[in-house]
């Protein structure tokens, strides 16, 4: 079981109001990511699940019970680090039963645990290996092993990819998407990657400024953004804001439109000057500076051979244009 | 900036360094010349270095005329005791300075270093008076205190230096795992740890056992360490070179075979953190 509950959660670092009040609802086995720009305080939301940090206000409840005073160790929760976090001295035998020796377990059900868990992350070979003997990648199998072991209620992810290269970024996070498929246990993952955030989550939990944003599906956040914020952050390349009287002439204070949702026409709608233009053979990307809307992001089919200098006319795809008002928030 | 070791330049360093080397190393290779030669030679002028009337006799001397073991005793009750209680002390100060820092920890540290700024003869009154006072002249648990209030800046700052380079999140992942406060220090941060506090233990032995200045202030007698035993050889009678060198070199001989099979764990100790 992992449901996780916050009920008005708020911390303060000294005068400055990091979190100003969460309210959430984790269900149980939902994978959950936590994302926005660096500083938005979703590392600070997960270390006060964890109990790393102590909340200002509210409650916090793991399946029911209210774990807001109980220390790290009594909420059932693992975590991995950005950083691994291994224990350096000791063999990635002993990093992986580290929690089940400080559980108390016996040592026969431990080795089992530990060997089975090594199994599942390919880490056999290497159990008499001390951490920095390790690879990025193999050293953050061993802190997910020493997660697993555990079999905790949830587990909580901290930027975990983000000290690995491209390519090894890419393999992990599926090895993680496959994992979360076998184990169904609750995972809180953060990450500032809008990427990472689209492919792994059941969930997406967008913040900003210590603010719940908004909460949705990957897909539910990319077509129907509650608020330019979220419009902005969720797609790649960014959703192409507009204000101005064209955006007056759909009655909003700002329009917005995907880089997919804009065609290459030979006439009429926006014209203006392709100032890049980006060949990835699946998709060009363009940037196309116009004559009244500023500059657009376009993303155009393979096979569009646009180049710098050249004219084009763009316009947007009928239903596809989302209207937000004054306020920012998005209008019916 | 890349730069290139060409072996010419590599010879130069190699002389350099030895040249450094020998030249700290001089008056203690010369303490230890004098200590095996006759009074007469020792003071020859011009002074000889080496000399044709080898002798043991000055070592026969100091040894029947002073009891050795007792001096050597006291210096090592006083360098390893207030040791010790400093890292006893300083474990703790420096373990909160390092993981839960407040907001004058910078400057309270700074302050504990200042104090090693002071000139020690300034508090020589106050002190020699407390200590006359309160019953701790020449007892070795005096030595012990005044020593380790004298280390303990250093001894607080080296483990410091050495607990910050110890990534909280590990530490934060023994919490998660489960382990309580107690089990995070046996089973994590002292194992992490331990060679800083191994040299920070053997630097401030060997402080405590050259420190001259206080051992022989605060002693007369009962807890007068080596220091005390070299200083009573330049007596009044006047100066006899060899003896004085013979106590001095039965005096620093214990610590330097200490000093030389640590070696390599002092140095470890002193350049930590400066490289990653």
């Amino acid at each position: 079981m992992g449901k996780i509950t916050l009920h008005d959660v708020r911390k303060n670092f000294g005068a400055t109001e990091v979190i100003p009040g969460i309210d959430l609802t984790i269900e149980n086995g939902e994978f959950v990511v936590f994302v926005g720009p660096s500083g938005c305080g979703k590392s600070t939301l997960l270390r006060l699940i964890a109990g790393l940090e102590d909340t200002s206000g509210g409650v916090i409840s793991i399946d029911g019970v209210d774990a807001t005073a109980l220390p790290p160790a009594k909420r059932g929760l693992a975590m991995v680090f950005q950083s691994y976090a291994l224990y350096p001295h000791m063999t990635v035998r002993k990093n992986i039963m580290f929690p089940l020796k400080m559980a108390g377990m016996e040592i026969g059900e431990a080795t089992r645990r530990a060997d089975a868990a090594a199994r599942v992350l390919n880490l056999t070979n290497y159990m008499e290996r001390k951490p920095g003997q390790l690879s990025g990648g193999q050293r953050q199998r061993v802190a997910i092993g020493r997660a697993i072991v555990r079999e905790p209620a949830a587990f909580l992810f901290d930027e975990p990819l983000s000290n690995l290269d491209a390519a090894l970024r890419v393999n992990m996070r599926q090895e993680i998407t496959e994992l979360h498929q076998s184990l169904k246990t609750t995972m809180i993952y953060v990450t500032h990657d809008q990427v990472e955030a689209m492919t792994m989550a059941d969930k997406i939990v967008v913040l900003n400024a210590g603010r719940i944003e908004q909460v949705g599906s990957p897909l539910e956040l990319y077509n129907q953004p509650k608020n330019t914020f979220v419009a902005g952050f969720i797609g790649s390349p960014k959703m192409n804001l507009i204000t101005g009287p064209e955006a007056e002439k759909l009655g909003a204070a700002t329009i917005g439109v995907r880089p997919e949702h804009l065609d290459v026409v030979s006439e009429g709608g926006w014209s203006g000057i392709v100032g890049l233009s980006e060949h990835l053979g699946s998709d060009t990307f363009l940037k196309v500076t116009t004559d009244i809307v500023g500059t657009l992001n376009v993303r155009a089919g393979g096979e569009v051979r646009l180049r710098h200098g050249d004219r084009v006319n763009l316009i947007p795809q009928a239903g596809k244009v989302h209207r937000f008002g004054a306020d920012g928030k998005a209008m019916a | 900036m890349a730069r290139t070791v060409t072996p010419r330049r590599k010879l130069y360093f190699t002389l350099a360094a030895w040249t450094v080397a020998l030249l700290i190393f001089f008056p203690v290779f010369w303490t230890i010349l004098t200590s095996f030669k006759t009074e007469v030679s020792a003071v020859a002028s011009p002074p000889q270095l080496f000399t044709a009337d080898w002798t043991l006799e000055n070592y026969a001397e100091v040894w029947s005329r002073s009891d050795y073991p007792r001096f050597f005793w006291n210096s090592v009750v006083i360098s390893v005791g207030s040791t010790l209680l400093g890292l006893l002390i300083a474990i703790p100060a420096a373990w909160s300075m390092a993981f839960v820092p407040g907001n004058r920890t910078k400057d309270l540290l700074m302050w504990m270093l200042s104090t090693k700024m002071m000139p020690a003869a300034a508090v020589l009154i106050p002190m020699y008076l407390i200590f006359q006072k309160t019953g701790l002249f020449d007892t070795r648990i005096g030595l012990v205190l005044a020593l380790m209030l004298m280390n303990l800046p250093v001894i607080v700052w080296m483990l410091y230096t050495y607990f910050k380079e110890i990534p909280g999140e590990i530490l934060e992942a023994a919490r998660m795992d489960g382990a309580s406060l107690r089990n995070e220090i046996i089973y994590v941060l002292t194992p992490m740890a331990i060679p800083g506090i191994a040299s920070t233990m053997l630097l401030n032995i060997i402080l405590a056992w050259n420190e001259a200045f206080w051992t022989i202030t605060l002693t007369t007698v009962d807890a007068a360490p080596l220091s005390a035993f070299i200083a009573s050889f330049s007596a009044p009678q006047g100066l006899f070179y060899a003896k004085l060198s013979a106590a001095s070199t039965m005096a620093i001989a214990p610590i330097l075979i200490l000093g030389w099979f640590s070696q390599k764990q002092l140095v470890r100790g002193l350049t930590f953190g400066a490289v990653k």
